[in-house]
Protein backbone atom coordinates (compact mmCIF):
# COMPACT_ATOMS: atom_id res chain seq x y z
CA UNK A 1 0.00 0.00 0.00
CA UNK A 2 1.29 3.51 -0.52
CA UNK A 3 0.64 7.02 -1.38
CA UNK A 4 0.95 8.10 -4.91
CA UNK A 5 2.11 11.62 -5.38
CA UNK A 6 1.90 13.10 -8.85
CA UNK A 7 5.10 15.56 -9.34
CA UNK A 8 4.46 17.61 -11.75
CA UNK A 9 7.68 19.04 -14.17
CA UNK A 10 8.11 21.47 -17.00
CA UNK A 11 11.20 21.45 -19.53
CA UNK A 12 12.90 18.76 -17.07
CA UNK A 13 12.00 20.68 -13.75
CA UNK A 14 9.67 20.37 -10.96
CA UNK A 15 6.89 22.61 -11.01
CA UNK A 16 6.67 24.46 -7.48
CA UNK A 17 3.12 22.75 -6.97
CA UNK A 18 5.05 19.41 -7.30
CA UNK A 19 6.52 20.44 -3.90
CA UNK A 20 3.26 21.23 -2.40
CA UNK A 21 1.77 18.12 -3.15
CA UNK A 22 4.43 16.12 -2.09
CA UNK A 23 4.04 17.92 1.25
CA UNK A 24 0.99 17.04 1.38
CA UNK A 25 1.65 14.25 0.26
CA UNK A 26 4.12 13.83 3.33
CA UNK A 27 1.68 14.57 5.65
CA UNK A 28 -0.49 12.55 5.06
CA UNK A 29 1.61 9.53 5.21
CA UNK A 30 2.71 10.39 8.79
CA UNK A 31 -1.18 10.16 9.44
CA UNK A 32 -2.00 7.22 7.57
CA UNK A 33 1.27 5.13 8.12
CA UNK A 34 1.94 5.25 4.36
CA UNK A 35 4.83 5.24 2.40
CA UNK A 36 4.86 8.28 0.17
CA UNK A 37 5.51 7.67 -3.93
CA UNK A 38 6.78 9.84 -6.30
CA UNK A 39 6.25 9.63 -9.69
CA UNK A 40 7.29 12.25 -12.04
CA UNK A 41 8.53 12.31 -15.84
CA UNK A 42 11.44 13.81 -17.72
CA UNK A 43 13.07 15.00 -14.74
CA UNK A 44 16.62 15.44 -14.55
CA UNK A 45 17.19 16.71 -10.69
CA UNK A 46 15.53 14.73 -8.05
CA UNK A 47 17.31 16.39 -5.42
CA UNK A 48 14.17 18.10 -4.27
CA UNK A 49 11.85 15.39 -3.75
CA UNK A 50 14.31 13.86 -0.53
CA UNK A 51 14.15 17.28 0.79
CA UNK A 52 10.43 17.50 0.54
CA UNK A 53 9.42 13.70 1.92
CA UNK A 54 9.73 10.88 -0.81
CA UNK A 55 10.03 7.82 -0.02
CA UNK A 56 10.35 6.49 -2.83
CA UNK A 57 10.94 7.78 -6.35
CA UNK A 58 9.87 6.71 -9.48
CA UNK A 59 11.14 8.32 -13.18
CA UNK A 60 9.85 7.70 -16.28
CA UNK A 61 12.37 9.04 -18.83
CA UNK A 62 10.87 9.10 -22.37
CA UNK A 63 10.88 11.77 -25.04
CA UNK A 64 8.03 10.81 -26.41
CA UNK A 65 5.90 11.95 -23.37
CA UNK A 66 8.04 15.41 -22.99
CA UNK A 67 4.62 17.14 -24.58
CA UNK A 68 1.20 16.70 -22.01
CA UNK A 69 -1.03 14.38 -23.27
CA UNK A 70 -3.70 13.84 -20.82
CA UNK A 71 -4.44 10.31 -22.00
CA UNK A 72 -1.19 8.88 -21.63
CA UNK A 73 -0.31 10.54 -18.85
CA UNK A 74 -3.18 9.18 -16.64
CA UNK A 75 -2.41 5.69 -18.20
CA UNK A 76 1.02 5.83 -17.09
CA UNK A 77 0.15 7.26 -13.60
CA UNK A 78 -2.83 4.46 -13.49
CA UNK A 79 -0.05 1.38 -14.12
CA UNK A 80 2.01 3.18 -11.66
CA UNK A 81 -0.46 3.16 -8.98
CA UNK A 82 -1.45 -0.08 -9.73
CA UNK A 83 1.81 -1.36 -9.16
CA UNK A 84 2.64 0.81 -6.15
CA UNK A 85 -0.88 -0.80 -4.74
CA UNK A 86 -1.77 3.39 -3.93
CA UNK A 87 -4.66 3.26 -2.04
CA UNK A 88 -4.58 7.48 -2.28
CA UNK A 89 -3.73 9.69 -5.42
CA UNK A 90 -2.44 13.35 -4.67
CA UNK A 91 -2.73 16.04 -7.91
CA UNK A 92 -2.35 19.14 -7.81
CA UNK A 93 -5.01 22.03 -9.29
CA UNK A 94 -2.66 23.06 -12.32
CA UNK A 95 -4.97 23.18 -15.91
CA UNK A 96 -2.78 19.54 -16.88
CA UNK A 97 -3.79 18.02 -13.71
CA UNK A 98 -7.57 18.91 -13.62
CA UNK A 99 -7.57 17.44 -17.66
CA UNK A 100 -6.01 14.37 -16.42
CA UNK A 101 -8.00 13.44 -13.21
CA UNK A 102 -11.11 12.65 -14.40
CA UNK A 103 -9.57 10.35 -16.70
CA UNK A 104 -7.01 8.94 -14.23
CA UNK A 105 -10.38 8.29 -12.18
CA UNK A 106 -11.93 5.96 -14.50
CA UNK A 107 -8.88 3.64 -15.32
CA UNK A 108 -8.43 3.12 -11.67
CA UNK A 109 -12.60 3.10 -10.83
CA UNK A 110 -11.57 5.63 -8.30
CA UNK A 111 -13.56 8.54 -6.95
CA UNK A 112 -12.23 12.05 -7.45
CA UNK A 113 -12.27 15.26 -5.20
CA UNK A 114 -10.83 18.34 -6.74
CA UNK A 115 -10.46 21.69 -4.51
CA UNK A 116 -8.98 20.33 -1.34
CA UNK A 117 -7.95 22.99 0.91
CA UNK A 118 -6.79 20.76 3.95
CA UNK A 119 -5.63 17.18 5.48
CA UNK A 120 -8.54 14.92 5.42
CA UNK A 121 -10.92 15.36 8.15
CA UNK A 122 -10.73 11.56 9.19
CA UNK A 123 -8.99 8.97 7.10
CA UNK A 124 -11.31 5.98 7.69
CA UNK A 125 -14.06 6.80 6.28
CA UNK A 126 -11.37 9.26 4.07
CA UNK A 127 -13.36 12.70 4.24
CA UNK A 128 -12.12 15.62 2.51
CA UNK A 129 -12.70 19.61 3.12
CA UNK A 130 -13.26 21.43 -0.29
CA UNK A 131 -14.21 24.67 -1.57
CA UNK A 132 -17.46 24.13 -3.71
CA UNK A 133 -19.81 27.28 -4.79
CA UNK A 134 -17.11 28.60 -6.41
CA UNK A 135 -15.35 29.36 -2.72
CA UNK A 136 -18.44 30.77 -1.54
CA UNK A 137 -18.56 27.69 0.62
CA UNK A 138 -16.76 24.04 1.64
CA UNK A 139 -17.88 20.92 1.40
CA UNK A 140 -16.83 17.91 4.07
CA UNK A 141 -17.10 14.90 1.21
CA UNK A 142 -16.41 11.04 1.85
CA UNK A 143 -14.78 9.62 -0.95
CA UNK A 144 -15.25 5.78 -0.69
CA UNK A 145 -14.06 3.81 -3.47
CA UNK A 146 -10.66 1.87 -2.94
CA UNK A 147 -8.56 3.94 -4.49
CA UNK A 148 -9.40 7.94 -4.06
CA UNK A 149 -7.77 11.00 -5.96
CA UNK A 150 -7.22 14.13 -3.94
CA UNK A 151 -6.86 17.21 -6.17
CA UNK A 152 -5.17 20.19 -3.92
CA UNK A 153 -6.08 23.21 -4.14
CA UNK A 154 -3.10 25.98 -5.23
CA UNK A 155 -0.88 27.29 -2.59
CA UNK A 156 -3.60 25.74 0.05
CA UNK A 157 -1.12 23.56 2.06
CA UNK A 158 2.07 25.29 1.10
CA UNK A 159 5.53 23.40 0.32
CA UNK A 160 7.63 22.47 3.63
CA UNK A 161 10.70 20.54 3.64
CA UNK A 162 11.18 16.98 5.92
CA UNK A 163 14.68 15.50 4.58
CA UNK A 164 14.07 11.86 4.27
CA UNK A 165 15.64 8.95 2.30
CA UNK A 166 14.51 8.26 -1.01
CA UNK A 167 14.90 5.03 -3.00
CA UNK A 168 14.73 5.84 -6.79
CA UNK A 169 13.62 3.87 -9.52
CA UNK A 170 13.39 4.14 -12.96
CA UNK A 171 10.39 2.95 -14.85
CA UNK A 172 9.89 1.62 -18.66
CA UNK A 173 6.15 1.70 -19.54
CA UNK A 174 4.99 0.83 -22.34
CA UNK A 175 2.91 4.11 -23.79
CA UNK A 176 -0.98 3.68 -25.48
CA UNK A 177 -1.67 5.98 -28.65
CA UNK A 178 -2.78 9.20 -27.87
CA UNK A 179 -5.56 9.72 -30.56
CA UNK A 180 -5.11 13.79 -30.47
CA UNK A 181 -2.92 14.99 -31.70
CA UNK A 182 -1.09 18.99 -30.84
CA UNK A 183 -0.72 21.15 -33.90
CA UNK A 184 0.78 23.77 -31.90
CA UNK A 185 1.28 25.03 -28.35
CA UNK A 186 1.48 29.12 -27.60
CA UNK A 187 3.35 29.57 -24.01
CA UNK A 188 4.11 32.80 -23.32
CA UNK A 189 7.88 33.03 -21.51
CA UNK A 190 9.34 35.08 -18.83
CA UNK A 191 6.40 36.11 -17.65
CA UNK A 192 4.40 35.13 -14.14
CA UNK A 193 1.07 33.29 -14.53
CA UNK A 194 -1.94 33.29 -12.64
CA UNK A 195 -2.31 29.99 -11.84
CA UNK A 196 1.79 30.02 -10.64
CA UNK A 197 1.82 33.83 -8.77
CA UNK A 198 2.47 34.24 -5.28
CA UNK A 199 1.42 38.25 -6.33
CA UNK A 200 -1.73 39.05 -8.75
CA UNK A 201 -2.62 42.55 -10.09
CA UNK A 202 -5.58 42.83 -11.41
CA UNK A 203 -7.05 45.88 -12.84
CA UNK A 204 -11.09 47.28 -13.19
CA UNK A 205 -13.33 49.26 -15.42
CA UNK A 206 -12.28 52.09 -12.88
CA UNK A 207 -8.67 52.15 -14.64
CA UNK A 208 -10.60 53.60 -17.82
CA UNK A 209 -8.76 52.16 -21.11
CA UNK A 210 -6.59 49.25 -22.25
CA UNK A 211 -3.70 52.36 -22.38
CA UNK A 212 -3.39 52.80 -18.81
CA UNK A 213 -2.23 49.48 -18.41
CA UNK A 214 1.46 50.13 -17.42
CA UNK A 215 -0.20 51.04 -14.09
CA UNK A 216 -0.98 46.91 -13.64
CA UNK A 217 2.36 45.79 -15.33
CA UNK A 218 4.37 47.94 -13.94
CA UNK A 219 3.16 47.50 -9.88
CA UNK A 220 3.41 43.70 -11.56
CA UNK A 221 6.87 44.10 -12.52
CA UNK A 222 7.97 45.52 -9.47
CA UNK A 223 6.24 42.90 -7.01
CA UNK A 224 7.12 40.04 -9.68
CA UNK A 225 3.53 39.50 -9.85
CA UNK A 226 1.07 38.11 -12.51
CA UNK A 227 -1.51 40.77 -14.01
CA UNK A 228 -5.20 39.82 -13.97
CA UNK A 229 -8.66 41.55 -15.03
CA UNK A 230 -12.05 41.55 -14.01
CA UNK A 231 -14.87 40.09 -16.29
CA UNK A 232 -15.99 43.51 -18.48
CA UNK A 233 -12.09 44.39 -18.81
CA UNK A 234 -11.61 41.01 -20.45
CA UNK A 235 -15.13 41.25 -22.53
CA UNK A 236 -14.66 45.14 -24.07
CA UNK A 237 -11.25 43.51 -25.36
CA UNK A 238 -8.47 46.03 -22.84
CA UNK A 239 -7.02 42.37 -22.01
CA UNK A 240 -7.02 38.75 -23.01
CA UNK A 241 -9.78 36.24 -21.64
CA UNK A 242 -6.82 34.28 -19.97
CA UNK A 243 -6.65 37.75 -17.74
CA UNK A 244 -10.18 37.19 -16.76
CA UNK A 245 -10.49 36.47 -12.81
CA UNK A 246 -13.84 35.36 -10.94
CA UNK A 247 -16.30 32.96 -10.54
CA UNK A 248 -16.67 32.38 -14.58
CA UNK A 249 -12.68 32.95 -15.18
CA UNK A 250 -9.52 32.07 -13.68
CA UNK A 251 -9.49 30.90 -9.92
CA UNK A 252 -6.81 32.80 -7.97
CA UNK A 253 -5.30 31.35 -4.90
CA UNK A 254 -2.12 33.64 -4.39
CA UNK A 255 -0.52 34.74 -0.97
CA UNK A 256 -1.51 38.47 -2.47
CA UNK A 257 -4.17 39.83 -4.49
CA UNK A 258 -4.32 43.98 -5.08
CA UNK A 259 -7.26 45.19 -6.89
CA UNK A 260 -6.99 48.36 -8.83
CA UNK A 261 -10.19 50.14 -9.70
CA UNK A 262 -12.25 46.99 -9.11
CA UNK A 263 -15.75 47.13 -7.49
CA UNK A 264 -15.85 44.09 -5.73
CA UNK A 265 -19.25 42.27 -7.56
CA UNK A 266 -20.10 38.86 -5.44
CA UNK A 267 -18.76 37.15 -8.95
CA UNK A 268 -15.27 38.47 -8.90
CA UNK A 269 -14.88 38.38 -5.39
CA UNK A 270 -15.62 34.45 -5.34
CA UNK A 271 -13.15 33.41 -7.68
CA UNK A 272 -9.93 35.07 -5.63
CA UNK A 273 -11.28 34.63 -2.39
CA UNK A 274 -8.89 32.09 -1.47
CA UNK A 275 -5.99 34.51 -1.65
CA UNK A 276 -4.34 34.70 1.54
CA UNK A 277 -4.00 38.71 1.83
CA UNK A 278 -6.12 41.36 -0.07
CA UNK A 279 -5.79 45.13 -1.07
CA UNK A 280 -7.99 47.32 -2.68
CA UNK A 281 -7.06 51.02 -4.23
CA UNK A 282 -10.83 52.13 -5.14
CA UNK A 283 -11.81 55.69 -5.32
CA UNK A 284 -15.12 54.96 -3.96
CA UNK A 285 -15.65 54.38 -0.12
CA UNK A 286 -18.78 52.20 -0.57
CA UNK A 287 -17.56 49.80 -3.13
CA UNK A 288 -17.92 46.54 -2.01
CA UNK A 289 -14.65 45.25 -2.46
CA UNK A 290 -13.88 47.18 0.63
CA UNK A 291 -15.71 44.71 2.39
CA UNK A 292 -13.94 41.74 1.72
CA UNK A 293 -10.62 42.66 1.71
CA UNK A 294 -7.71 43.40 3.93
CA UNK A 295 -6.15 46.50 3.18
CA UNK A 296 -7.62 49.10 1.38
CA UNK A 297 -6.67 52.90 -0.17
CA UNK A 298 -9.42 54.59 -0.57
CA UNK A 299 -8.31 57.01 -3.82
CA UNK A 300 -7.40 57.90 -7.43
CA UNK A 301 -6.00 55.04 -8.75
CA UNK A 302 -3.83 57.30 -11.33
CA UNK A 303 -2.39 58.84 -7.93
CA UNK A 304 -2.50 55.90 -5.75
CA UNK A 305 -0.47 53.52 -7.92
CA UNK A 306 2.42 55.55 -9.42
CA UNK A 307 3.44 56.71 -5.75
CA UNK A 308 3.05 52.66 -4.64
CA UNK A 309 4.98 51.69 -7.78
CA UNK A 310 7.83 54.45 -6.92
CA UNK A 311 8.60 53.43 -3.36
CA UNK A 312 7.87 49.76 -3.93
CA UNK A 313 10.97 50.39 -5.83
CA UNK A 314 13.08 51.97 -3.35
CA UNK A 315 11.82 49.27 -1.02
CA UNK A 316 12.96 46.69 -3.08
CA UNK A 317 16.39 48.02 -3.54
CA UNK B 1 -23.73 16.00 -37.14
CA UNK B 2 -25.17 15.06 -34.17
CA UNK B 3 -24.06 17.38 -31.22
CA UNK B 4 -25.34 16.54 -27.59
CA UNK B 5 -24.94 19.44 -24.63
CA UNK B 6 -24.93 18.63 -21.33
CA UNK B 7 -26.84 21.60 -19.29
CA UNK B 8 -26.23 21.80 -15.29
CA UNK B 9 -28.94 23.58 -13.19
CA UNK B 10 -27.08 26.42 -10.48
CA UNK B 11 -27.57 28.73 -8.58
CA UNK B 12 -27.52 32.10 -10.34
CA UNK B 13 -24.15 33.76 -10.12
CA UNK B 14 -25.20 36.66 -7.10
CA UNK B 15 -27.00 33.75 -5.16
CA UNK B 16 -25.32 33.94 -1.34
CA UNK B 17 -25.40 30.56 0.04
CA UNK B 18 -26.55 29.26 3.17
CA UNK B 19 -27.47 26.04 4.52
CA UNK B 20 -30.18 24.22 6.60
CA UNK B 21 -30.50 21.12 8.35
CA UNK B 22 -27.53 21.37 10.63
CA UNK B 23 -25.29 22.56 7.44
CA UNK B 24 -25.88 19.11 5.41
CA UNK B 25 -28.44 21.00 2.88
CA UNK B 26 -27.88 23.61 0.14
CA UNK B 27 -30.52 26.37 1.35
CA UNK B 28 -32.48 26.58 -1.98
CA UNK B 29 -34.68 28.87 -0.46
CA UNK B 30 -35.91 32.17 -2.99
CA UNK B 31 -32.85 30.39 -4.72
CA UNK B 32 -33.16 31.64 -8.82
CA UNK B 33 -31.42 29.11 -11.12
CA UNK B 34 -29.14 29.61 -14.39
CA UNK B 35 -27.82 27.38 -16.87
CA UNK B 36 -24.28 26.78 -15.92
CA UNK B 37 -22.59 29.78 -17.91
CA UNK B 38 -19.91 27.36 -19.40
CA UNK B 39 -22.81 25.23 -20.28
CA UNK B 40 -24.36 27.98 -21.78
CA UNK B 41 -20.73 29.02 -23.91
CA UNK B 42 -20.78 25.57 -25.14
CA UNK B 43 -24.63 25.61 -25.90
CA UNK B 44 -24.15 28.95 -28.18
CA UNK B 45 -21.13 27.84 -30.05
CA UNK B 46 -23.34 24.42 -30.75
CA UNK B 47 -26.52 26.32 -32.03
CA UNK B 48 -23.76 28.01 -34.46
CA UNK B 49 -22.40 24.68 -35.63
CA UNK B 50 -26.76 24.44 -36.07
CA UNK B 51 -27.00 27.11 -37.99
CA UNK B 52 -24.16 27.34 -40.16
CA UNK B 53 -23.71 23.95 -40.79
CA UNK B 54 -27.00 22.11 -40.35
CA UNK B 55 -26.36 20.59 -36.77
CA UNK B 56 -28.90 19.08 -34.61
CA UNK B 57 -28.42 19.78 -31.38
CA UNK B 58 -30.14 17.90 -28.03
CA UNK B 59 -29.41 19.41 -24.19
CA UNK B 60 -30.01 16.97 -21.72
CA UNK B 61 -29.86 17.16 -17.94
CA UNK B 62 -29.77 15.16 -14.73
CA UNK B 63 -32.38 16.80 -12.62
CA UNK B 64 -35.57 16.53 -10.91
CA UNK B 65 -38.24 18.32 -12.62
CA UNK B 66 -37.50 21.43 -10.96
CA UNK B 67 -34.68 21.93 -13.92
CA UNK B 68 -37.36 22.01 -16.43
CA UNK B 69 -37.34 25.81 -16.69
CA UNK B 70 -33.99 26.12 -17.53
CA UNK B 71 -34.51 23.18 -20.13
CA UNK B 72 -37.12 25.39 -21.97
CA UNK B 73 -34.73 27.92 -22.11
CA UNK B 74 -32.19 26.13 -23.37
CA UNK B 75 -35.03 24.93 -26.35
CA UNK B 76 -35.89 28.58 -26.58
CA UNK B 77 -32.66 29.87 -27.38
CA UNK B 78 -32.49 27.16 -30.53
CA UNK B 79 -31.90 23.77 -28.91
CA UNK B 80 -33.71 21.01 -30.83
CA UNK B 81 -34.74 18.68 -28.62
CA UNK B 82 -34.58 17.99 -24.53
CA UNK B 83 -33.91 15.34 -22.22
CA UNK B 84 -34.08 15.16 -18.67
CA UNK B 85 -32.80 12.05 -16.49
CA UNK B 86 -34.94 11.99 -13.79
CA UNK B 87 -32.43 11.73 -10.94
CA UNK B 88 -30.98 13.87 -8.08
CA UNK B 89 -27.31 14.66 -9.41
CA UNK B 90 -25.36 13.07 -6.42
CA UNK B 91 -21.89 13.29 -8.05
CA UNK B 92 -20.02 13.71 -11.18
CA UNK B 93 -19.62 9.77 -11.34
CA UNK B 94 -23.66 9.07 -11.21
CA UNK B 95 -24.15 12.36 -13.92
CA UNK B 96 -21.53 10.90 -16.71
CA UNK B 97 -22.82 7.74 -15.78
CA UNK B 98 -26.15 8.47 -16.72
CA UNK B 99 -25.12 10.66 -19.77
CA UNK B 100 -22.77 7.96 -21.18
CA UNK B 101 -26.29 5.56 -21.23
CA UNK B 102 -27.52 8.07 -23.46
CA UNK B 103 -24.54 8.49 -25.60
CA UNK B 104 -24.55 5.09 -26.24
CA UNK B 105 -27.84 4.71 -27.63
CA UNK B 106 -27.45 7.66 -29.88
CA UNK B 107 -24.57 9.04 -32.32
CA UNK B 108 -23.31 12.21 -30.98
CA UNK B 109 -20.25 13.67 -33.02
CA UNK B 110 -19.66 16.07 -30.52
CA UNK B 111 -20.73 16.43 -26.92
CA UNK B 112 -20.12 19.23 -25.12
CA UNK B 113 -20.60 20.19 -21.33
CA UNK B 114 -19.03 22.93 -19.48
CA UNK B 115 -15.69 23.24 -17.98
CA UNK B 116 -16.93 22.57 -14.60
CA UNK B 117 -20.19 24.06 -12.90
CA UNK B 118 -20.21 26.76 -10.98
CA UNK B 119 -22.12 25.18 -7.45
CA UNK B 120 -20.22 21.43 -7.66
CA UNK B 121 -17.19 22.79 -9.13
CA UNK B 122 -15.73 19.32 -10.15
CA UNK B 123 -14.90 19.61 -13.82
CA UNK B 124 -15.31 16.01 -13.38
CA UNK B 125 -18.50 14.92 -16.09
CA UNK B 126 -17.38 15.51 -19.30
CA UNK B 127 -13.92 14.09 -18.48
CA UNK B 128 -15.28 10.84 -16.88
CA UNK B 129 -17.50 11.01 -19.90
CA UNK B 130 -14.46 10.38 -22.45
CA UNK B 131 -12.88 7.78 -19.83
CA UNK B 132 -16.11 6.07 -19.83
CA UNK B 133 -16.75 5.92 -23.87
CA UNK B 134 -13.02 6.16 -24.61
CA UNK B 135 -13.63 9.32 -26.85
CA UNK B 136 -11.17 12.19 -27.49
CA UNK B 137 -11.32 14.80 -24.74
CA UNK B 138 -10.17 18.66 -25.07
CA UNK B 139 -11.09 20.65 -21.43
CA UNK B 140 -10.54 24.43 -21.05
CA UNK B 141 -12.15 24.53 -24.76
CA UNK B 142 -11.69 28.23 -26.24
CA UNK B 143 -12.13 27.31 -29.52
CA UNK B 144 -13.73 24.81 -31.40
CA UNK B 145 -13.68 24.49 -35.49
CA UNK B 146 -14.52 21.41 -37.23
CA UNK B 147 -14.55 20.29 -40.49
CA UNK B 148 -15.83 17.84 -42.15
CA UNK B 149 -14.65 14.82 -39.36
CA UNK B 150 -11.55 16.83 -37.94
CA UNK B 151 -12.54 18.74 -34.78
CA UNK B 152 -9.42 21.20 -34.24
CA UNK B 153 -9.97 22.85 -30.63
CA UNK B 154 -7.66 25.17 -28.34
CA UNK B 155 -7.26 24.22 -25.37
CA UNK B 156 -6.44 27.20 -22.39
CA UNK B 157 -3.52 25.79 -20.49
CA UNK B 158 -1.10 27.85 -17.37
CA UNK B 159 0.28 30.51 -19.27
CA UNK B 160 -1.31 30.06 -22.98
CA UNK B 161 -2.77 27.87 -25.46
CA UNK B 162 -2.38 24.93 -27.43
CA UNK B 163 -4.45 23.54 -30.11
CA UNK B 164 -5.26 20.19 -30.55
CA UNK B 165 -7.20 17.86 -33.63
CA UNK B 166 -9.17 15.07 -33.33
CA UNK B 167 -11.50 12.78 -35.46
CA UNK B 168 -14.53 12.52 -34.31
CA UNK B 169 -16.52 12.23 -31.92
CA UNK B 170 -15.11 14.17 -29.33
CA UNK B 171 -15.82 15.72 -26.64
CA UNK B 172 -15.22 19.32 -25.33
CA UNK B 173 -15.36 20.95 -21.73
CA UNK B 174 -16.16 24.60 -22.80
CA UNK B 175 -15.35 27.74 -20.95
CA UNK B 176 -15.32 31.48 -21.82
CA UNK B 177 -13.89 32.06 -24.96
CA UNK B 178 -14.90 29.91 -26.69
CA UNK B 179 -17.76 32.09 -27.76
CA UNK B 180 -17.91 35.53 -27.68
CA UNK B 181 -19.94 37.57 -24.86
CA UNK B 182 -22.00 39.32 -27.18
CA UNK B 183 -22.94 36.59 -29.26
CA UNK B 184 -24.54 34.22 -26.29
CA UNK B 185 -28.77 34.61 -27.42
CA UNK B 186 -31.44 35.58 -25.52
CA UNK B 187 -34.53 34.25 -26.26
CA UNK B 188 -37.17 36.02 -27.72
CA UNK B 189 -40.85 35.27 -27.63
CA UNK B 190 -40.64 33.48 -31.35
CA UNK B 191 -38.41 31.43 -29.70
CA UNK B 192 -40.05 31.40 -26.72
CA UNK B 193 -43.50 30.26 -28.07
CA UNK B 194 -41.26 27.70 -30.45
CA UNK B 195 -39.90 25.87 -27.32
CA UNK B 196 -43.86 24.86 -25.93
CA UNK B 197 -43.82 22.58 -28.74
CA UNK B 198 -40.58 21.00 -28.99
CA UNK B 199 -39.76 17.36 -27.76
CA UNK B 200 -38.74 17.23 -23.33
CA UNK B 201 -38.10 13.54 -22.77
CA UNK B 202 -38.18 12.39 -19.60
CA UNK B 203 -35.85 9.24 -18.97
CA UNK B 204 -35.70 7.23 -15.85
CA UNK B 205 -31.87 6.83 -14.33
CA UNK B 206 -30.20 3.50 -14.52
CA UNK B 207 -29.01 2.35 -10.94
CA UNK B 208 -25.55 3.37 -10.16
CA UNK B 209 -23.91 4.56 -7.00
CA UNK B 210 -22.30 7.67 -5.99
CA UNK B 211 -18.23 7.70 -5.37
CA UNK B 212 -18.85 10.48 -2.55
CA UNK B 213 -21.20 12.09 -0.25
CA UNK B 214 -21.18 15.47 0.28
CA UNK B 215 -21.75 14.62 4.18
CA UNK B 216 -21.71 18.54 6.00
CA UNK B 217 -21.15 22.23 4.40
CA UNK B 218 -19.55 24.73 5.83
CA UNK B 219 -19.28 28.79 5.33
CA UNK B 220 -15.88 30.59 5.11
CA UNK B 221 -15.21 32.50 8.51
CA UNK B 222 -16.45 36.30 8.41
CA UNK B 223 -13.86 38.75 7.28
CA UNK B 224 -12.18 40.94 10.09
CA UNK B 225 -12.56 45.09 9.07
CA UNK B 226 -10.48 45.85 6.40
CA UNK B 227 -7.61 48.43 7.36
CA UNK B 228 -7.91 51.68 5.71
CA UNK B 229 -4.28 53.40 4.69
CA UNK B 230 -4.80 56.85 3.89
CA UNK B 231 -4.09 57.79 0.04
CA UNK B 232 -1.41 59.74 0.56
CA UNK B 233 0.95 57.47 2.92
CA UNK B 234 1.40 54.44 0.75
CA UNK B 235 4.59 54.11 2.86
CA UNK B 236 2.44 52.34 5.30
CA UNK B 237 0.43 50.19 3.28
CA UNK B 238 4.45 49.13 2.07
CA UNK B 239 4.76 49.04 5.72
CA UNK B 240 1.77 46.38 6.61
CA UNK B 241 2.42 44.45 3.63
CA UNK B 242 6.15 43.50 4.86
CA UNK B 243 6.07 43.69 8.42
CA UNK B 244 2.09 42.42 9.18
CA UNK B 245 1.15 39.93 6.66
CA UNK B 246 4.64 39.38 5.32
CA UNK B 247 3.51 39.13 1.65
CA UNK B 248 5.88 41.47 0.21
C1 LIG C 1 -23.10 35.41 -14.93
C2 LIG C 1 -22.10 36.45 -14.53
C3 LIG C 1 -20.80 36.03 -14.26
C4 LIG C 1 -19.82 36.97 -13.91
N1 LIG C 1 -18.54 36.53 -13.66
C5 LIG C 1 -17.60 37.45 -13.33
C6 LIG C 1 -16.25 37.05 -13.09
O1 LIG C 1 -15.91 35.86 -13.18
N2 LIG C 1 -15.33 38.00 -12.80
C7 LIG C 1 -15.66 39.32 -12.70
O2 LIG C 1 -14.77 40.14 -12.43
N3 LIG C 1 -16.92 39.73 -12.93
C8 LIG C 1 -17.89 38.83 -13.25
N4 LIG C 1 -19.15 39.27 -13.50
C9 LIG C 1 -19.40 40.73 -13.60
C10 LIG C 1 -19.59 41.40 -12.26
O3 LIG C 1 -20.96 41.31 -11.89
C11 LIG C 1 -19.21 42.89 -12.35
O4 LIG C 1 -19.97 43.50 -13.35
C12 LIG C 1 -17.73 43.12 -12.65
O5 LIG C 1 -16.92 42.35 -11.79
C13 LIG C 1 -17.41 44.58 -12.51
O6 LIG C 1 -16.13 44.84 -13.01
P1 LIG C 1 -15.29 46.10 -12.51
O7 LIG C 1 -15.20 46.03 -11.04
O8 LIG C 1 -14.05 46.12 -13.29
O9 LIG C 1 -16.17 47.33 -13.02
P2 LIG C 1 -17.14 48.30 -12.23
O10 LIG C 1 -18.17 47.58 -11.49
O11 LIG C 1 -17.56 49.31 -13.22
O12 LIG C 1 -16.22 48.98 -11.16
C14 LIG C 1 -15.21 49.88 -11.40
C15 LIG C 1 -14.71 50.36 -10.05
O13 LIG C 1 -13.63 51.24 -10.26
C16 LIG C 1 -13.74 52.31 -9.35
N5 LIG C 1 -13.05 53.45 -9.94
C17 LIG C 1 -13.46 54.27 -10.95
N6 LIG C 1 -12.54 55.19 -11.20
C18 LIG C 1 -11.52 54.97 -10.36
C19 LIG C 1 -10.28 55.62 -10.14
N7 LIG C 1 -9.89 56.66 -10.86
N8 LIG C 1 -9.49 55.14 -9.17
C20 LIG C 1 -9.86 54.06 -8.42
N9 LIG C 1 -11.01 53.42 -8.60
C21 LIG C 1 -11.83 53.88 -9.55
C22 LIG C 1 -15.22 52.53 -9.17
O14 LIG C 1 -15.47 53.16 -7.91
C23 LIG C 1 -15.75 51.12 -9.23
O15 LIG C 1 -15.84 50.53 -7.94
C24 LIG C 1 -20.15 38.35 -13.83
C25 LIG C 1 -21.46 38.74 -14.06
C26 LIG C 1 -22.42 37.82 -14.40
C27 LIG C 1 -23.83 38.29 -14.65
N1 LIG D 1 -26.76 17.23 -13.42
C1 LIG D 1 -26.17 17.40 -14.60
N2 LIG D 1 -26.83 17.13 -15.75
C2 LIG D 1 -26.23 17.30 -16.96
N3 LIG D 1 -24.99 17.76 -17.10
C3 LIG D 1 -24.28 18.06 -15.99
C4 LIG D 1 -24.83 17.90 -14.69
N4 LIG D 1 -23.89 18.28 -13.79
C5 LIG D 1 -22.81 18.65 -14.50
N5 LIG D 1 -23.04 18.53 -15.83
C6 LIG D 1 -22.15 18.90 -16.95
O1 LIG D 1 -20.81 18.71 -16.57
C7 LIG D 1 -20.10 19.95 -16.53
C8 LIG D 1 -19.10 19.93 -15.42
O2 LIG D 1 -19.76 19.78 -14.19
P1 LIG D 1 -19.01 19.38 -12.84
O3 LIG D 1 -18.31 18.10 -13.10
O4 LIG D 1 -20.10 19.28 -11.84
O5 LIG D 1 -18.08 20.51 -12.55
C9 LIG D 1 -21.19 21.00 -16.42
O6 LIG D 1 -20.75 22.24 -16.92
C10 LIG D 1 -22.30 20.37 -17.26
O7 LIG D 1 -22.07 20.57 -18.64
Amino acid sequence: MSILVYTESENNNFKKNALEVLSYGKALSKIMNEKVVCVSFNIDNTEDLSLHGADKSIIINDTSLADFKAKTYSNCISKIAKKEKSKIIILSSSADCRYLAPLLAVELDSSYSPNVVDLPKSSNPLVVKRTCFTNKAFSFSELNSEINIIGLSNNAFGVHENQSETTFENEKIELIEDTIKINSTEKITGKVTIADADIVISGGRGLKGPENWHLIEDLAEVLGAATACSKPVSDMGWRPHSEHVGQTGKPVASNLYIAIGVSGAIQHIAGINSSKVKVVVNNDPEAPFFKAADYGVIGDAFEVVPKLIKKLKAFKN
Amino acid sequence: MNILVCISNVPDTTTKINFINNDSEFDTNGVQYIINPNDEFGLTRAIWFQQKKGAKVTVLTVGESSCEPIMRKCLAIGADKAIRIDAIPTDGFFVANQVSEICKKNNYDLIIAGRESIDYNGGMVPGILAGLLNYNFVTNCIQLEIDQNIAVASREIDGGKEILSSKLPIIIGAQKGLVEEKDLIIPNMRGIMQARQKPLDVIRPINIQAKSIIKSFEKPKPKGEVKLVPSDNVDELINLLHNEAKVI
